[in-house]
């Protein structure tokens, strides 16, 4: 019984043998560089903004266009903490990150106080995508606003937050973005071993960020999503304030994508407004609609892949990638009813079908 | 007896068209009223504004003496009233069993369905349901995969389990065979037992089975008649309306 478990889970051995054991292993030995190790941690953080997507998309059939939002305003706010906590260390050697010091700003703006110790900057951080999403959905989703409505209306917010966020005005570096971090909690993060352990840290948080929408899910809430998808209507005349399930899963997606953005900036050093432009939000349905949407395991396995293939494919063949994403994505939408992780039970199916037709 | 609902003066336009006035209408408990009239009479009309769906533009509806007027969706199916629609709207990508526990009648609050557990009494309940629709059989397959008459088994299934007190049925036998037909009858009379009905159909044999009690005649947004089943069959304003004023006259000759 107990062999029979794990040979069904095989997936997730695999997944935690390859990532836990035989990546730092090969770090190790001295056959896989820091920086490949770095790119994968950073791939983590995109795989639990896929997730955010794909309970939203996948299970609630709510297509919304502005996760990459959540995911920078996570990647600020652990960016305006770094930069903090290094003061004086800058360029300028002023109290003040260096940008302000560009712009002739010559005290820290009141905003970005709560951000000098860490316990404070962690709980902002998830505090202000929280509190954005609660207010944001609650009037969309009271005025039943949906489909490709919700879509257009989260795709204007991105844009609008994107062009915000450009302006110097706004205090967060304009174009720039912030960059020149220095330490995380008192680590070097320019050293292997804060960015192996970064990578580890983001593995660990996407398997956490993965049980925990798989319990979700899977419970009857879960089900009420799926539902939602399938009729709302009737699961409004089946008594459930369907608006407070819709807002709950909009919060939590926009509360799991900023976790991923906080991992993923100390990782790349940066964070622009580039990030939270509509590309990315879209991006990211991407890799869930290759993956296969409403399967949690599809978001995480789309997300890993796709950003692999791109990795290799602007190393090996820079300029052809965007061809490469769009048959990949054609082929998907055209043959792949389940996306690739649906790939092995439809080729299951063909072969059956066959079989049974020759008989 | 009491009546469960009682409906005066209910008016709704749409652009213009009077779709529905309806000077009133009453139903008893545990009375199963059958709702007949031609093409755009204002029967599912009539459902929409009971579940809340459409708003009307005036009049009053009490149901078990409270006012359901302007009242969301979810407050009016909170109260007792379900209802099955004509095109039959399931979880289709939700297995049978969960389509019904979903339904079942219990607090349907965020927290509640995070942590809900399954116990012995909704399983019960579900079963028996189940058994009741003819369902038993396809507990684990995905609403999807059901045919036309079962989906439709499945909704009056969720309506039930809902524990609605009101039951509106849309055309429950439309696209289904003679034989699917005769059992969704059957199950309609088997409900009445605990529930009081509104079904609206067009199919004359249908319901000829399941008009026990009251029939009302709607035409062009008014209650033109009721009566028992025969009673209406044989009344002249009924047959010139679905017939014409020719076709009329020839019968009644």
């Amino acid at each position: 019984m107990q062999i029979k478990a794990v040979f069904k889970n095989y997936e997730y051995l695999l997944f935690l043998g390859v990532f836990l054991i035989l990546l730092p292993i090969g770090y190790a030995l001295d056959l896989v560089s820091v920086n490949t190790v770095s790119l994968w941690g950073r791939y983590f953080c995109f795989a639990i903004a896929a997730i955010s997507v794909d309970i939203l998309w996948g299970y609630t059939g709510v297509l919304c266009m502005c996760q990459a939002f959540f995911f920078c305003l996570g990647g600020y706010g652990i960016a305006m903490h770094m930069l903090l906590a290094d003061k004086g260390t800058g360029v300028y050697g002023a109290v003040i990150p260096d940008f302000m010091v560009w712009n002739q700003v010559d005290t820290l703006p009141l905003f970005w106080e709560p951000f000098y110790s860490f316990p404070l900057a962690l709980l902002t951080t998830l505090l202000v995508p929280l509190i954005f999403a609660m207010l944001f959905g609650y009037f969309i989703f009271r005025s039943r606003l949906k489909g490709v409505y919700f879509a257009i209306i989260t795709q204007a917010l991105a844009l609008a937050m994107w062009l915000l966020f450009l302006r110097n005005e706004t205090l967060l570096g304009g174009t720039n973005g912030l960059t020149d971090f220095k330490t995380l909690l008192g680590f070097d993060l320019t050293t292997s071993t804060t960015k192996l352990s970064l990578y580890l840290l983001s593995c660990m948080v996407l398997v956490l960020v993965y049980w925990g929408t798989k319990k979700l899910v899977n419970s009857k809430f879960g089900k009420v999503l799926v539902a939602i998808r399938d009729s709302e209507s009737r699961v409004r005349y089946a008594t459930y304030r369907v608006q407070n399930y819709k807002l709950a899963v909009f919060v939590l997606a926009a509360v799991i994508a900023a976790i991923g953005g906080m991992l993923y900036v100390p990782q790349t050093g940066i964070i622009t407004p580039g990030r939270m432009e509509v590309k990315s939000s879209i991006e990211m349905i991407v890799w869930v609609a290759l993956g296969g949407r409403g399967n949690l395991k599809g978001a995480v396995l789309g997300t890993l892949f796709v950003n692999f293939l791109y990795s290799i494919f602007t190393s090996l063949l820079p300029g052809s990638w965007l061809y490469v994403l769009g048959i990949l994505f054609v082929v998907t939408v055209l043959y792949l009813d389940h996306g690739l992780i649906g790939l092995p039970a439809q080729i299951k199916s063909i072969i059956s079908n066959k079989r049974t037709s020759k008989l | 007896m009491s009546s469960i609902l009682e409906v005066s003066q209910l008016k709704v336009a749409f652009g213009g068209v009077q779709a529905l006035d309806l000077e009133s209408f009453s139903i008893q408990k545990n009375e199963l009223r059958v709702i007949i009239g031609p093409n755009g009479a204002g029967k599912s009309t009539f459902m929409d504004i009971l579940c809340g769906k459409t708003q009307a533009d005036s009049g009053e509806a009490l149901f078990r003496g409270e006012s359901i007027l302007g009242l969301k969706e979810v407050d009016i199916a909170e109260m007792g009233i379900g209802r099955k629609f004509q095109k039959p709207s399931v979880f289709t990508s939700l297995t049978v069993y969960d389509n019904m526990l979903l339904a079942c009648r219990m607090p349907k609050g965020i927290w509640h369905s995070l942590f809900f557990k399954i116990n012995s009494e909704i399983e019960d309940k579900i079963h028996e349901v189940a058994k009741k629709v003819g369902l038993e059989s396809e507990m684990t397959h995905l609403a999807g995969s059901l045919s036309h008459g079962q989906k439709q088994w499945l909704e009056i299934a969720i309506v039930v389990l809902q524990d609605a007190k009101l039951m509106l049925i849309d055309e429950p036998a439309a696209g289904m065979s003679d034989k699917e037909t005769y059992r969704t009858g059957e199950l309609i009379l088997n409900l009445m037992q605990h529930h009081s009905i509104i079904v609206i159909e067009h199919d004359m044999h249908f319901v000829e089975q399941i008009a026990v009690d009251k029939v009302s005649v709607l035409v062009r947004g008014k209650l033109l008649t009721e009566g028992s089943f025969n009673d209406v069959r044989n009344d002249k304003g009924v047959i010139e309306s679905y017939l014409g004023t020719g076709a009329a006259l020839q019968l009644t000759e």
